[in-house]
C-alpha cells in the first residue's frame, strides 16, 4: 500500500491520466466561462478544476507535483480570488452603492454580458479550485520526516500549500 | 410516482451505511445515497444543482476512501447500551409528532407560494441580462450571501490545512 | 406529503447515527447523511408539478416561463449549501485523521479510557 501510493499505478493509466486531465481542466474553463447562459456557474466549474489535478496525483504517486510549483503558490492564489471578488464587491460603489452591477449589459445570449457576472464567477471558481487543492494534498500527501532530535519526530509538508 | 422510489432506496442505503462493519462497504454507500440525490434534482428541475452535488460527492468519495483505507483498523463496531438505544428512539418519535403539526401549515406539495420569486422571474433577463435566472440571483440580486460563503468556505479549508501541518512534539 | 416524510425520515436517520455510534468515520457519515436531508427538504419546497427548470431559452415568452417555472429561490440557497457542506466534511476528515495519530485507533471509547 505504501509503495504504491509512492510509485503512482500501471504504465497505461499513467500516459492515460495526462490526456484526460487536460481535458478536465479545459472543460471546467468552459462550464465557468457560460455560467451565465447555461446551468453550471463558478462553484461546479471550481471543483472540476481541482478534479483535473487530483486525477494526476492518484495515478502518478505523491511525488510527481512536488517540485513543480514554487512554495506557497496556492495559498496565494487563494487570497488573490477572494480579494477579487471583494474588489468587484467595491468597484460598484462607482455607480452608486455596494455590489450595484456598473458594466453595459450588452445583448441577452452572448458570452460578454450581464455586466460583472462573468468576472464574479471566474474569481470564484479561481478561489474554490486553489482551496480543494491544497487541502486534498494537506490530507492525503503529507510526508513524515523521521529527525533525530530531542524532541520527537518533525512533521513536514511535501507539497507547496 | 419515480421519486419516491429514489427516496426510499435512498433510505435503505443509509440504514445500509450506518450498520455494516466494513469501513470500505459504508462509504461506498453513501456514494449511492449522493448519486440518487443528483438524480431525484434532475426529476425536481434543478439542473444547476445537479451539476454540483454530482462533482461534490465524486471529491468527498475520493477524500474518504483515502484517508481511511491505508490505516490498519480493527473493525470494532460498538454502541450505546440497550436502555441508551431506547431513550433514543422514544427522543426521535416525540420529535415525529412534533414535525406532523408542523408540516400542515405547508403549502401542498406541487404548488409552491413564490412570494419573491414571482419578481425576479418576469424582470430578471431584462434587469440583469443574463439567461440563467439562479445565476443572477447569487451574484446580482443576493450577492451578500455569496460573499458570506466565500468567507466560510475560506476560514473551513485554511483550519484543515493549519491543523495538518504541526512541527515539534506531537 | 409523502416526500416531505420520507425526506424527514432520512434526517432523523443520520441524526440517530450522530448518536450512537462509537466510530469517529461513522459520526461523520450521519453529518453527510443529514447533509444530503437537508439540501433535498430544500428543494422539495420549491418544487412545481409539471414545471419546467429556470432558464430562459431564445423566443420564449416571458409571462408564460413566469407562470410554469419552479421556484429558483430555493436553487440559489441550495447551491451555497453544498460546497459549504463540503468543505466543513474535509475539515472533519482532518480532525479524525490527527485524532488517529495521536491515539492509535478510531474509536472514541478508547480516547476516553487513555487519556494522551
Amino acid at each position: 500500500m505504501n509503495t504504491r501510493d509512492e510509485k503512482g499505478m500501471t504504465e497505461i493509466v499513467k500516459k492515460i491520466s495526462k490526456i484526460s486531465s487536460l481535458l478536465m481542466f479545459i472543460f471546467g474553463i468552459y462550464v465557468i466561462v457560460y455560467g451565465h447562459i447555461t446551468p453550471g456557474g463558478g462553484f461546479a466549474g471550481g471543483v472540476i478544476m481541482a478534479c483535473s489535478l487530483f486525477v494526476l496525483v492518484i495515478a502518478n504517486g505523491k511525488g510527481y507535483l512536488a517540485g513543480v510549483f514554487k512554495k506557497g503558490l496556492f495559498s496565494k492564489l487563494d487570497a488573490l480570488g477572494a480579494s477579487l471578488f471583494a474588489g468587484i464587491a467595491f468597484l460598484g460603489f462607482l455607480g452608486g452603492s455596494f455590489f450595484l452591477n456598473i458594466l453595459p449589459k450588452g445583448k441577452p445570449w452572448d458570452v460578454f454580458s450581464a455586466g460583472m457576472i462573468p468576472l464574479c464567477n471566474m474569481s470564484i471558481g479561481l478561489k474554490i479550485f486553489a482551496s480543494l487543492f491544497a487541502g486534498f494534498i494537506a490530507i492525503t500527501a503529507a510526508k513524515i520526516v523521521k529527525n533525530e532530535k530531542k524532541d520527537g519526530m518533525i512533521y513536514s509538508n511535501e507539497e507547496s500549500c | 410516482m419515480e421519486l419516491y422510489i429514489i427516496l426510499i432506496i435512498m433510505i435503505i442505503g443509509s440504514l445500509v451505511a450506518i450498520k455494516t462493519r466494513n469501513i470500505l462497504s459504508s462509504i461506498l454507500s453513501i456514494g449511492l445515497v449522493g448519486l440518487l440525490l443528483c438524480v431525484a434534482f434532475l426529476y425536481l428541475g434543478a439542473p444547476d444543482i445537479a451539476i454540483t452535488q454530482l462533482v461534490v460527492e465524486v471529491v468527498v468519495l475520493i477524500v474518504m476512501l483515502r484517508a481511511t483505507i491505508n490505516k490498519n483498523i480493527i473493525i470494532i463496531d460498538k454502541t450505546l447500551c440497550f436502555p441508551a438505544i431506547a431513550m433514543v428512539v422514544f427522543i426521535i418519535g416525540f420529535i415525529l409528532i412534533f414535525f406532523h403539526r408542523a408540516i400542515s401549515d405547508l403549502p401542498e406539495f406541487g404548488r409552491p407560494l413564490m412570494p419573491v420569486s414571482g419578481e425576479y422571474l418576469l424582470s430578471g433577463l431584462e434587469k440583469t441580462g443574463a439567461a440563467n435566472i439562479v445565476a443572477s440571483i447569487i451574484l446580482d440580486f443576493r450577492a451578500y450571501d455569496t460573499l458570506g460563503e466565500a468567507t466560510v468556505i475560506f476560514v473551513a479549508i485554511a483550519g484543515a490545512v493549519v491543523l495538518l501541518r504541526k512541527k515539534g512534539k506531537i | 406529503m409523502l416526500a416531505y416524510i420520507l425526506c424527514f425520515l432520512l434526517i432523523l436517520i443520520g441524526f440517530y447515527a450522530i448518536l450512537v455510534k462509537k466510530n469517529t468515520i461513522k459520526i461523520i457519515l450521519g453529518i453527510l447523511i443529514i447533509d444530503y436531508g437537508v439540501n433535498l427538504f430544500l428543494i422539495l419546497v420549491g418544487y412545481r408539478k409539471k414545471g419546467i427548470a429556470p432558464v430562459v431559452f431564445k423566443d420564449m415568452d416571458i409571462a408564460e416561463f413566469a407562470a410554469k417555472a419552479v421556484d429558483p429561490m430555493p436553487q440559489a440557497m441550495v447551491l451555497t449549501s453544498i460546497v459549504i457542506g463540503l468543505s466543513v466534511t474535509l475539515l472533519l476528515v482532518a480532525v479524525s485523521i490527527r485524532l488517529y495519530e495521536k491515539y492509535g485507533t478510531f474509536d472514541v471509547d478508547e480516547m476516553k479510557r487513555l487519556k494522551g
